[in-house]
């Protein structure tokens, strides 16, 4: 045991600090560390600069073109690019689909999509969830008939993330609807400029456009986009969910935050004193940060596990559970930092417009306490994962 | 970065395991706990033999330190088995401030013996006063010729009754609450004017109030520099913690696999109490609050020795901030899901729920060690 980085995963930290602070965009890095949305452009723009530098597949294997970094030198890239600022990356196509194709996929599918990814020459959303499926994905509905050479797909997908941005969906999709629940789904991709696919805003309560209704209505989608086996979509779903939560505790960016926090509880006063001198808040403020250190902790645990059966397993839930409990920790405490400061409301300042109040820090709080309520809901909501734990534990 | 053990390790893991798993099984353990003494010298003799009395005695005295990961398995396995022998006061904390603060005659005096499981040697440090304050120290040692007289009160001495050598701490000079001017004494048992009354703690351990009326000692029964005493005795305290922290891991999993265990086979409705969706996210609520106590008693075991005293701080009053919380939440849903069984006597559940009481409440409690973290920097920049 031991929980010191060797001296060759410390002199990985630097190079990929040095390289953040070299290549990363003033005004985007500016953007994320004061919690701010970055443009879809500016997003693009980043995965084009790591993928010049050969490092547009963080968690991708070589054969694939990606980076081969063990699970260890892909945290410490991940906590590095968080903090110094730099945009998420898209995990559709990196964590998703990606991951899919490789392990699912044919080799045209590789060659035609995997490429595209890297360079971000294609946008990827995630088609899953339904109106009224909630947490049970197995529910689908939407169906996919052979008819020949393609599929003709009709029905509805929901909560789609920057589906306005995409140019591509992966969608589960129902081939036989005389099989129980998880068999007779199967996994599609879907060009989204295919005529009958139609998409829908859904606006959220900060008022951000961020999820969206997906329509899909005598869509043809050829064969040769069937990932896989027909009806098997439900495993590949499933594999992909693991990978999906192996980051989602999110330590790297709710450091950021955790410092931005700091930042705010330095400027602001409670009886006439900084209110990070105030004992009561301090101490609520050191309860999240330990609660930060030890996930860290459990999430390198994890990682390292991983590492050894090279699949993420169950302990995923704990993490995701964990680290939305944080991240939304953090969100709150900035709110209840700057106090009713907080309340002036333009949803505009998160796209960048200049607060029309001071503290500028304080504008875009509210906006992001509501917004990440979603992290508890989304990727299977924290009760799911809690009965996941629980089969895990109690094998029911 | 790693977590792998060494075959060694895993072997001297396993070793400890099954023999506890034996020798403390509950009804053995039941035995020890009513016992006059209230610990098993037979027992005792055994660690030594196994080698675990020496895991913090340098080689020069025929131990094994530092042996950080090996005293955080065993400490884990005690936790499990509920062992209420000396072996943080003396394995640990008394052997840690001899080894430490020792001179070479005072080292060899005693450290052999220590390994051996000849010498009990515990310290008597807090006071009715002190809390968990490390520093407040009212006892006072008074130069005497060339030896000194002390006098005061020590309380809840953990094993007080059992140790052949106390190390009382008592000051020499500064303000009752001043970390500079606490000074270190070996104080045999069987000292003139030391009176220790035993008794048990509601755990099932044995401690013990400790008065020293004129107690005459030697000069050579100074440990450690005259008045400088501190910075040996928080980092002796420092290994305490961590050790605490993984005794804590192994009662925790314990408590948490009885429960799962027992609401597999317990009844209502005509099925099994897991069956029931608030009884299962309780127990994943409980599980989370395990594994993150288990992370963080592998970061205060690495860092329990840190040079750096700010990451030393810092890591260790974090861990015992998670650990208080994860003892207090999994001890009382552990009583819960046993419903009317969990507040007997009968069951390991309630003997488990009394020990992470104690330890919730030892070496500074969740609060004090929020506030240490808080006092290292919490306010600097992440």
């Amino acid at each position: 045991m031991d929980l010191s980085f060797t001296p060759a995963e410390q002199a990985f930290r630097q190079e990929v600090a040095s390289f953040l602070e070299k290549e990363l965009p003033p005004a985007t890095r500016k953007k994320v560390l004061d919690g701010l949305h970055v443009t879809p452009q500016e997003t693009i723009q980043w995965q084009k600069i790591l993928h010049r530098k050969g490092w547009g597949g963080p968690n991708w294997a070589k054969e694939f073109g990606g980076t081969g970094w063990d699970p260890v030198r892909q945290f410490i890239f991940e906590e590095e690019s968080a903090a110094a600022g730099a945009p998420r990356l898209l995990p559709f196509g990196l964590k998703m689909v990606g991951p899919v194709i490789m392990r699912f996929g044919n080799e045209a599918q590789q060659q035609r999509h995997l490429p595209r990814i890297l360079a971000a020459d294609d946008w990827w959303c995630q088609g899953y969830s339904e109106p009224g499926s909630g947490s049970d994905l197995a529910s689908v509905k939407t169906r996919a008939e052979r008819q020949g050479d393609h599929y003709l797909v009709n029905g509805q997908k929901t909560w789609i993330t920057l589906a306005q941005h995409a140019n591509w969906i992966f969608a589960l999709v129902r081939t036989d609807p005389s099989a129980k629940a998880q068999a007779g789904i199967s996994f599609l991709l879907i060009d989204m400029r295919t005529p009958g696919v139609t998409v829908r805003p859904i606006i959220m309560l900060d008022e951000g456009h961020e999820v969206n209704e997906v329509w899909f209505e005598d869509v043809k989608v050829p064969v040769e986009n069937l990932v896989g086996e027909e009806n098997k979509g439900w495993t590949y779903a499933k594999f992909l969910l693991g990978h999906e939560r192996t980051n989602i505790a999110g330590i790297g960016g709710s450091k950021r935050e955790l410092a931005r926090l700091k930042r705010i509880a330095a400027l602001e006063q409670k009886h006439g004193r900084p209110l990070d001198q105030d004992p009561a808040f301090a101490a609520r403020l050191a309860t999240v940060e330990i609660e930060l250190m030890a996930l860290e902790i459990t999430n390198l645990r994890v990682l390292s596990a991983e590492a050894e059966r090279r699949a993420p397993g169950p302990e995923a839930s704990l993490l995701k559970i964990k680290g939305t409990e944080i991240q939304q920790a953090l969100s709150e405490l900035m709110v209840q930092a700057v106090g009713p400061a907080a309340l002036p409301f333009d949803p505009a300042v998160m796209d960048g417009a200049p607060p029309a109040l001071d503290p500028a820090y304080a504008a875009p709080l509210a906006a992001t306490y509501g917004n990440l309520r979603k992290t508890s809901i989304y990727g299977g909501s924290n009760e799911i994962q809690k009965n996941i734990i629980t089969q895990m534990i109690l094998g029911l | 970065m790693h977590f792998n053990l060494t075959a060694e390790q895993q072997l001297l893991s396993d070793t400890v395991g099954r023999f506890l798993a034996k020798a403390y099984a509950f009804e053995a353990r039941h035995k020890i706990v009513k016992s006059p003494e209230g610990w098993s010298r037979e027992i005792w003799a055994q660690l030594a033999e196994m080698g675990l009395l020496a895991l913090q005695v340098p080689e020069a005295h025929g131990g094994m330190a530092p042996a950080v990961v090996e005293t955080l398995l065993t400490m884990t396995a005690l936790g499990k088995a509920l062992v209420v022998e000396p072996y943080l006061a003396s394995a640990v904390l008394g052997t840690a401030l001899v080894r430490d603060l020792g001179t070479p005659a005072q080292a060899e005096a005693l450290l052999p013996a220590l390994a051996a499981g000849e010498k009990i040697v515990v310290p008597a440090h807090g006071e009715r006063g002190s809390r968990h304050d490390l520093s407040r120290v009212a006892t006072a040692a008074a130069r005497d010729g060339k030896g000194w007289v002390l006098r005061g009160r020590k309380s809840v001495v953990i094993h007080g009754q059992a140790a052949d050598v106390l190390v009382v701490s008592a000051r020499t000079a500064g303000a009752v609450d001043a970390a500079a001017g606490i000074s270190l004494f070996l104080v045999p048992r069987d000292s003139k004017g030391l009176t220790v009354t035993g008794y048990r703690t509601f755990d099932n351990q044995r401690a013990a109030e400790v008065v020293l009326d004129g107690v005459a000692l030697p000069g050579d029964a100074l440990l450690g520099p005259e008045g400088g005493a501190f910075p040996g005795l928080s980092a002796a305290f420092d290994l305490g913690l961590a050790a605490i922290c993984a005794e804590a891991v192994g009662s925790l999993q314990a408590a948490l696999d009885t429960t799962i265990e027992y609401t597999k086979t317990r009844k209502q409705f005509g099925v099994p109490i897991a069956k029931f969706q608030a009884l299962q996210h309780r127990m994943a609520d409980m599980l989370i609050h395990v594994e993150q106590a288990r992370s963080m008693s592998f970061l205060a075991a690495m860092k329990a020795a840190s040079a750096d005293a700010g990451e030393r701080r810092r890591a260790v009053s974090a861990a015992k901030v998670v650990v208080g919380q994860a003892c207090r939440f999994v001890g009382q849903q552990a009583v819960q899901l046993h419903g009317g069984m969990g507040v007997t006597d009968e069951l390991a559940v309630s003997h488990h729920f009394k020990r992470l009481m104690a330890i919730e409440l030892s070496l500074g409690d969740t609060e004090h060690h929020l506030e240490q973290f808080v006092a290292a920097g919490a306010g600097r920049p992440a």
